[in-house]
């Protein structure tokens, strides 16, 4: 699913800073633009796949793009501000440079979707790499069957997108359930564990493809719950996270087993890798 | 190399420097063993008959002392702790360049290595194998990488048959020594008189060529191989098979790796010894007045915090889990990604572990007990 003008273990390309949200009070959202306009317009990614981001002198990140697949101005990411990289990417405005290289690695099975209903189930900034796939769904809507977005975050305050979430719940054969561990003042949403909102959820397992990203804890009981509920092992699919530097499966940080998760993932069918995530270590 | 005997030809002791010197003249930057800290090291020759002779090594768990070979042999030594890998492989090298103007805007621009031809003599099976194993890393085709590529292609590799090997060494049961078999230029066999000698490539063959030298008889091939033979024999460690993946990954949970953590200091050493560890971290080194920075990469190991670092937690936070995350690697996961184990039977990890901890001694307690959950 790699896209074949993908740029490679070379040096990244100068992208500009066009837009930046400030999301909750640590997270935010960049969207780029190539300065090589003939390279923005030939840039092509499939939700799932991510980036790797350079700031000057600092180093690189991996981030998932969560923007439209079919807008072409822009790559957007959104952001955690918790390392040496994401905190000075968090202070850049617009108009400042930064080096980008990618798509990367496997993107979600959206071939394989035609036809199903689709679950997407999230936890904190899960939600940025499964976005793209809602667009998706939302812009192809009479492929598939319904479309059940599940997101969980630790506290209320935590959430981000909360009008989008809205507006995707108000849209017809779509359903919107939300979790937050510890609620707040006017939480419209459940308080407690996300995966105490699957017996609300509506869809039939028998024909459904479900996407996971977030905690590998959180991952490992809504696998269990899907499965339990007559999922096929093969149906379902989570995007996992490990230390990724070079993006091309060389410089060995990010392997789970024998898969290299950067060029072999991040998105993986859970029957590849559900052994080695019963084992803390991996 | 002892496949085309009719092939074979002999290289007198006296003419070694022969070899060396016609190395040179074809422009090669030519390496051999040398004493740095006491310790065999590869390191530029700049004399033709600099090679030297009758030195040997002693290896055991955690042990490495130089001694004297009593017959005064040029390759009687076994492995020291780095043979071909940092020659493909950079412990360290810049991967691209950026510059920044004054008004914030960007130029990026790679890096390409400036690599000698470069000829290292006395490479032995277990790094060929284990070179093999970089390459089908480093360069897969469609997926090359420029760097690695760059300095690979530059080697030419003179492999010497091990006569002698060391207490720490287990080639032969991995099956990748101690007779050189394939990946040479030219391989040697050192007996008494001389060395018998075989091209594995057109550019060992010119080389041959240029010495002019005899054929080897059959008593001087026989006497090779047979050599080669008792070196596999005297060997005394072992791994207790060629595939011990299912054997591994069914003891994810055993004991052993508790008790091997205990003694592991996750120092490391194992792991830039290792001929076929290949992970590396990316580093960015800014210029002192801000106008540039540096994307290098340089050898890194999985026995380090930072390795399995994420946002927020480190993936294998103690040494328990590192432990196991190498030794599965290498030998059970490595058969995922490269069709073999990751071990080449060197031994390094053996004899440069400052505890003394053993692979082979690893993987016996942990396969010997029956498969835990």
């Amino acid at each position: 699913m790699k896209a074949p003008h993908a740029i490679d273990a070379g040096p990244p390309h100068a992208a500009s800073v066009v837009a930046r949200t400030q999301e909750s009070p640590t997270i935010f959202t960049l969207e780029l633009r190539l300065d090589d306009a003939a390279a923005q317009a030939a840039y092509r990614f499939a939700p799932g796949q991510f980036n790797m981001l350079y700031l000057y002198g600092v180093g690189e990140v991996p981030i998932s793009i969560m923007s439209d697949p079919e807008a072409r101005n822009g790559i957007g990411h959104t952001i955690r501000a918790v390392g040496r990289v994401t905190r000075g990417l968090a202070a850049l405005q617009p108009g400042d440079r930064v080096g980008l290289r990618g798509p990367f690695g496997r993107g979600w099975p959206l071939q394989e979707m035609g036809g199903c209903d689709v679950v997407l189930v999230t936890g904190g900034l899960g939600c940025a790499p499964a976005v793209s796939v809602i667009h998706y769904v939302l812009r192809r809507r009479e492929r598939f069957g319904k479309l059940v977005i599940i997101q969980g975050v630790k506290h209320a305050d935590d959430l981000i997108w909360r009008e989008q979430y809205d507006h995707w719940a108000k849209l017809p054969d779509t359903q919107v359930l939300v979790a937050a561990d510890e609620g707040g003042a006017l939480w419209p949403w459940h308080v407690g564990r996300v995966t105490e909102l699957f017996d609300l959820a509506r869809f039939n397992p028998t024909r459904a493809v479900a996407m996971m990203c977030g905690p590998e804890g959180m991952m490992r009981v809504a696998a269990d719950n899907l499965l339990a509920r007559g999922l096929p092992e093969s149906q379902l699919f989570l995007s996992m996270e490990r230390n990724m530097q070079c993006a091309v499966g060389r410089c060995g940080h990010c392997q789970l087993g024998g898969a290299f998760v950067c060029r072999d993932g991040p998105v993986f069918n859970w029957g590849e890798v559900k052994i080695l995530l019963s084992h803390r270590g991996f | 190399m002892f496949s085309q005997p009719d092939r074979a030809r002999f290289l007198p002791l006296a003419h070694l420097h022969a070899l060396v010197a016609q190395l040179m003249q074809m422009g090669y930057q030519c390496l051999g063993p040398a004493v740095e800290n006491g310790a065999i090291v590869m390191r530029e020759l700049d004399d033709p008959a600099g090679l030297p002779r009758g030195l040997q090594a002693e290896q055991a768990p955690g042990r490495y002392r130089l001694t004297r070979d009593p017959h005064n042999r040029y390759f009687a030594w076994a492995n020291g702790p780095q043979a071909i890998k940092p020659q493909a492989f950079a412990a360290k090298e810049s991967l691209w360049r950026v510059e920044r103007d004054d008004a914030g805007a960007l130029q990026f621009a790679a890096v390409v290595p400036a690599a000698p031809a470069q000829a290292i003599i006395g490479v032995r099976a277990c790094d060929l194998a284990a070179l093999a194993l970089q390459d089908a890393h480093f360069l897969p085709a469609g997926r090359r990488d420029a760097h690695y590529a760059q300095r690979r292609e530059q080697l030419f590799l003179v492999a010497v048959q091990c006569a002698e090997p060391g207490a720490t060494c287990f080639c032969a049961s991995t099956g990748d020594g101690p007779t050189p078999t394939a990946g040479y230029d030219l391989a040697l066999a050192e007996l008494a008189e001389g060395f018998v000698a075989v091209a594995g490539s057109a550019k060992g063959n010119a080389v041959l060529d240029a010495l002019s030298l005899s054929p080897a008889t059959p008593q001087q091939i026989e006497a090779a191989r047979q050599q080669g033979q008792a070196a596999a024999a005297a060997q005394t460690r072992s791994l207790p098979g060629r595939n011990l993946r299912e054997a591994l990954m069914s003891r994810l949970e055993h004991p052993r790796w508790d008790e091997v953590a205990a003694r592991c200091l996750a120092c490391g050493n194992c792991t830039a010894v290792c001929p076929t560890c290949f992970c590396h971290a990316e580093i960015d080194e800014p210029a002192l007045d801000g106008g540039a920075s540096e994307h290098a990469r340089q050898w890194d190991s999985c026995f380090g915090e930072a390795h399995g670092h994420l946002h927020g937690f480190d993936v294998r936070s103690d040494i328990r889990t590192r432990y196991r995350q190498w030794l599965t690697h290498k030998l059970a996961t490595w058969h995922d990604q490269f069709g073999r184990s990751g071990c080449v039977g060197c031994g390094r990890c053996i004899a440069w572990c400052p505890v003394g901890i053993d692979l082979t001694e690893e993987v016996a307690a942990l396969t010997a007990s029956e498969v835990q959950p």
